[in-house]
């Protein structure tokens, strides 16, 4: 079973909720996940920004919803790093 | 719950504007009832229930009015926000924290705008209640309403004080003497 260890989103967000409390967001509704924001672009009202996730299995829909439910959107998947356990051995 | 409403409050900024609208609408409740007891007292008084009944009916006008008047311009304000933030970003934003905000801090805010002066009233009338429910007073009835209004408008001025960082003491004695000068008028005119 494969899981998603790191993904890089482009993300367009609103100005508000900040950065921090943007990743905070995150983090609060998908436990277990490191979330580094960096915003590279700002204007009148919106921020671009790359979105790092890494955890040991990233859980991409409910990243997704919490971002557009933050008011946000993902423009692009730009990496991500998927594994692929080996079945324990028995 | 409280948390979510603290976070939509900070997304939409509306702390500052309800604080602002809480001292607004307070301060107009309670100089408006101070007005009221002045009026009473100047005319050379009136009996105790007609004095609460009017004042009661006074802070309940303010407490729709506060209410209405806030809630129809912040749900106009935010929606107009919210339409510009969703044409920027390319989609609709109903769902979304945004949207949320939108249809629930106009109500807040209205809230906050129409109980701050029924609370101002409540606390300037507290004297006359107590009266009639037959607690002897230090001073008269109507007077010792006067007296609480002069305290509410020290305490609110004393609060923008401290919010805006200034020195409180300075920022109540100012918001007092308002409420002296409208009551030297009201005791002029009435006289």
């Amino acid at each position: 079973m494969s899981s998603i260890k790191r993904i890089v989103l482009d993300v367009l967000k609103p100005h508000q909720p900040n950065a921090l409390d943007f990743a905070s967001a995150i983090a609060d509704q998908n436990p277990g996940c490191h979330v580094k924001v960096t915003v590279t672009e700002i204007d009148e009202k919106t921020e671009t920004t790359v979105v790092v996730i890494e955890s040991d299995d990233i859980p991409y829909q409910t990243i997704v919803e919490t971002i557009t439910g933050l008011g946000a959107s993902v423009h692009s998947i730009d990496e991500v790093e998927v594994s692929n356990s080996p079945p324990p051995e028995r | 719950m409280f948390d979510r409403l603290r976070f939509l409050f900070q997304l939409t900024r509306a702390d500052k504007i309800a604080r602002r609208y809480f001292v607004t609408n307070g301060f107009d409740g309670a100089l408006t009832i101070l007005g009221l007891t002045m009026g009473f007292y100047a005319s050379g008084g009136v009996a105790i229930p007609v004095a609460i009944s009017a004042c009661l009916g006074a802070a309940i006008a303010l407490t729709v009015s506060g209410f209405a008047s806030a809630y129809v311009s912040e749900t106009a304000e935010r929606e107009q926000e919210l339409k510009e933030l969703e044409q920027a970003l390319g989609h609709d934003l109903e769902d979304t924290a945004h949207g949320r905000a939108a249809r629930l801090v106009p109500v807040l805010i209205g809230t906050v705008n129409g109980f701050a002066p029924f609370i101002m009233a409540l606390l300037i009338i507290t004297p006359l209640w107590l009266s009639e429910a037959g607690m002897a007073l230090p001073l008269a009835p109507l007077e010792a309403s006067i007296v609480v209004a002069f305290i509410t408008l020290f305490l609110l001025g004393a609060f923008i004080g401290t919010v805006s960082h200034r020195f409180w003491l300075w920022s109540g004695l100012r918001t007092l003497l308002i409420g002296l000068l409208t009551a030297g008028i009201i005791l002029i005119i009435g006289a």
